[in-house]
């Protein structure tokens, strides 16, 4: 959304984060100087080469990392560690979820530790279920589902959670592309009827213009943030007509050329004031 | 905005000899932590000191026993019950191993009696080993190899079933005969598992090697513990106790390295968890 | 020529399920019975000194151990059992845990470990008669000493490898330490304890006999002893063979066990299999 129109509060700030790993080669800068804000109720995808680092900062922003340099604050606090309004979905389901607990039992385990009444809990649990299309699988265990049910599964347990903002890892990589289509237009209809800020960070373009209001896209390794861009479709997305759209193909190209631009390390990075 | 480049840091070592060291450093600690708590506890008089000898006595009985030949010529008696016994158990368990696994039926046949058989203590055994051979060496084998065989035997089992599907079928089809299916296909397949249950059955045969020394009476370092005992010379129990540790770790040790050897080119790995 | 082809399903005739049910039979008594016969013959036709045949070893196991000797000796031998394998799962589990969470006190202890774990538990034997005299206490710590190896080491190994992603998801929905340990750590580490509590249960069988072997005036162990002594051979196969009982009750009793704890671990199994 165009910054003068901003009118939403900040939820998510990243300033100048960089990260550096050490090792006995040498040290390797996977991110070097990333900075984006994101506003509450956003949808906002981050996309970029392979190795550029997404992973790192997704898993700095969740703060199970701790960034080199730079700052990530969550609702105007500063996050060290991982912050109790945040929640994740990790790109392998399958070691996600927690075998010996039914589908039911991983939906309800980040929940035994806030204080809820047993009516409440049970009520969040039925709800997040309805939400993913799970309810009729609430005892079965994780490894009984397909692929796609799992990833339900792990996406239900992070609504039920309530968290202000929700991170998505690649979710759908390891899906087949039905599934992702169907995953994804859940994630949309989470997004709208919800009001949940989601900050999903995907390798698949189209996916990326389909879903996303602002689109990021990141540089090659030492990573920056190459264009931070504006996604005009309708808020009703559609998997056939929206993707039909001459403005979805405009965007889509322009995002894939970014990003060649980004692999062939020819975009110059602005120097900031 | 660039961050400036760093001051050339200082030489360190990198994280990982920090990590081996420390470690180094924390096992020394330990095992002088042990040592120390052993000496203490009996001057101390926290144990009775007539039967608890401290640290440095029993050390010290252990170093005069190393110069001592007959201590010697007890450790290889010892380890040639050990040897021969885990021998003829392995010898057994392959051949029987293999018969049995190849063949359904038999493996059908023999499931309850092996179930049956499998989980009586071999130390049960002792008094029938007793009646039969007296204070002998055979007396201890019936013990050490009624034991270890069972190790090596579920083992090549196990080793022999897990020949995959895709690649028998494919020798079938390129038309291997069977016994060159067996050396080419099975017996790979099965190697792994065997030097399992050969460690396995290595740690099982030394402690039934010294309990026959111990109870039956033939010859070793588990007779002499008893004898040591009886006259009350606590220093030589607990130096020859030590000694029965360390011909244990070895044996894990070398055992274990055989093992991994046999075991780098197979994609999964039988630990000691096979349920 | 047919134009398609259907699948017929006809339901299994009873005969078939119950000749199923008979083969099946047939496989698990056929050679035990097959051996006990050729058992009786030889014993008939070349009486053996120290092997009796089938029906003095029934008579002497009935007469031996079903009455009062059931109590005084088995029971209390079973009792002991007991108590030292739980003790053992209880010590196992705790220390392996602590020690398989705290890097620094696993480095600390490892030297050591390796070395108490390798020194066969029958040596430890004559130390522990005369440290705690020839007790019940001594006897059960005598079973624990050896039997908690499989368990501790077994523990500390599942405990350390916990996947990485389950943590990383523990960590981001801010599992407080209690709940990680809980519902992470130890229900992930479980099949290898359980491994780990099978082997044990061997080896305390073992240390029972051998702890009552000498240094008592009853118990299971003991009477064995007594029996070969005094030649009373049919007695003493029976023992043996009550051993062997006990032993396949054991075994039972942890199957049960397992297949209801680690229920999730064997569905896992199957899936992958298919």
């Amino acid at each position: 959304m165009p910054e003068t129109l901003r009118t939403a509060q900040t939820l998510l700030n990243v300033e100048h984060l960089r990260k550096v790993y050490e090792s006995s080669t040498g040290n390797v800068e996977a991110i070097g100087d990333i900075g984006f804000r994101m506003d509450a109720g956003e949808l906002v995808c981050i996309v970029g080469p392979s190795g550029c680092g997404k992973t790192t900062l997704l898993k700095c922003i969740a703060g199970l990392l701790k960034p080199t340099s730079g700052v990530v604050e969550l609702g105007g606090r500063r996050v060290t560690a991982p912050p109790p309004n945040m929640a994740l979905v990790f790109q392998e389901y399958g070691r996600s979820l927690y075998p010996w607990l039914t589908v039911r039992g991983n939906v309800e385990l980040p929940l035994k530790h806030k204080k809820l009444s047993r009516a409440d809990r049970d009520r969040l649990i039925d709800d997040a279920l309805v939400a993913v299309g799970l309810d009729h699988a609430a005892k079965s265990y994780p490894w009984q589902l397909s692929g796609g049910m799992q990833q339900r599964v792990a996406i239900a347990r992070a609504v039920a959670y309530q968290p202000e903002v929700l991170i998505m890892d690649e979710p759908f990589a390891a899906v087949d592309a039905q599934t992702r289509a169907d995953l994804e237009d859940l994630v949309r209809t989470l997004h709208r009827e919800r009001g949940m800020s989601i900050l999903f960070v995907t390798h698949d373009i189209d996916e990326s213009v389909y879903l996303g209001e602002r689109v990021i896209v990141l540089s090659k390794s030492p990573t920056w943030v190459q264009e931070d861009l504006a996604i005009d479709l309708a808020p009703e997305r559609d998997q056939i007509t929206t993707r039909a759209l001459p403005r979805f193909t405009e965007l889509r190209t322009h995002v894939y050329e970014q990003i060649q631009r980004a692999k062939r390390g020819e975009a110059v990075r602005p120097e900031a004031a | 905005m660039a961050t400036a480049a760093a001051v050339p840091a200082p030489v360190r070592r990198s994280p990982r000899q920090l990590r081996t060291l420390r470690k180094l450093a924390l096992g020394a600690a330990g095992i002088l932590g042990f040592l120390v708590t052993w000496q203490l506890l009996p001057t101390l008089g926290l144990v009775d000191p007539r039967y608890f000898p401290t640290a440095t006595e029993t050390l010290a009985q252990l170093g005069q026993e190393m110069r001592d030949l007959e201590f010697w010529r007890n450790v290889g008696r010892t380890l040639t019950a050990w040897g021969i016994g885990l021998v003829i158990a392995t010898v057994l368990a392959t051949v029987l191993g293999t018969v049995i696994g190849l063949v359904p039926f038999l493996r059908r046949a023999t499931h309850t009696t092996v179930e049956f058989l499998r989980p009586i203590p071999s130390v049960a055994l002792i008094p029938l080993a007793v009646l039969l051979y007296g204070y002998q060496l055979q007396a201890a084998l019936i013990i050490i190899v009624f034991a270890s065989f069972w190790q090596v035997f579920i083992q090549v089992l196990y080793g022999v079933a897990d020949v995959d599907a895709v690649a028998r079928d494919t020798a079938r089809s390129f038309g291997l005969s069977r016994g060159s299916r067996i050396v080419n296909l099975v017996f790979p397949t099965a190697l792994p598992y065997l030097m399992t249950g050969l460690r396995l059955a290595a740690a099982v045969a030394l402690i039934l090697a010294i309990t026959a020394e111990m109870f039956i009476g033939n010859p070793g370092l588990g007779r002499e513990i008893v004898f040591a005992q009886s006259a009350g010379n606590w220093p030589v129990v607990y130096a020859l106790v030590i000694v029965t540790g360390l011909l244990g770790l070895l044996i894990n040790l070398v055992f274990r390295a055989i093992e991994r050897r046999s075991l780098a080119w197979h994609q999964s790995v039988r630990g000691e968890e096979v349920l | 020529m047919t134009l398609y082809t259907s699948t017929v399903v006809t339901p299994r005739p009873r005969s078939r399920v119950w000749a199923k049910i008979g083969e099946n039979t047939a496989y698990a008594i056929g050679l035990p019975i097959i051996l006990v016969v050729i058992w009786g013959i030889w014993a008939t036709v070349a009486p053996a000194q120290f092997f009796p045949s089938p029906a003095e070893l029934l008579e002497a196991f009935v007469d031996t151990w079903i009455g009062p000797a059931f109590v005084t000796d088995v029971l209390p031998s079973l009792g002991r059992l007991a108590i030292g394998i739980v003790l053992s799962i209880v010590v196992g589990v705790v220390a392996g845990t602590l020690i398989g969470l705290n890097r620094w006190l696993r480095e600390l202890l490892e030297p050591m470990l390796e070395f108490f774990r390798a020194v066969p538990p029958p040596v430890l034997l004559p130390i522990a008669v005369v440290l705690m005299g020839p007790t019940d206490a001594m006897k059960i710590v005598v079973i624990v000493i050896g039997s908690v190896w499989p368990i501790l080491l077994n523990t500390i190994e599942g405990v350390r490898s916990t996947d990485s992603v389950m943590t990383e998801t523990a960590r981001s929905f801010a599992l407080t330490r209690g709940e990680h340990l809980r519902y992470l750590v130890l229900p992930a580490a479980s099949p290898r304890i359980m491994a780990g509590v099978r082997q044990s249960l061997s080896i305390a069988l073992i240390l029972m006999v051998i702890s009552e072997l000498g240094y008592s005036s009853s118990g299971l162990g003991y009477q064995i002893v007594f029996f070969q002594r005094n030649y009373l051979i049919a007695e003493m196969w029976s023992g043996i063979l009550l051993l062997g009982l006990i032993g396949i009750l054991l075994a039972a009793i942890f199957g049960l066990v397992e297949r209801r704890v680690l229920r999730w671990y064997h569905g896992i199994k199957e899936v992958e299999r298919a």
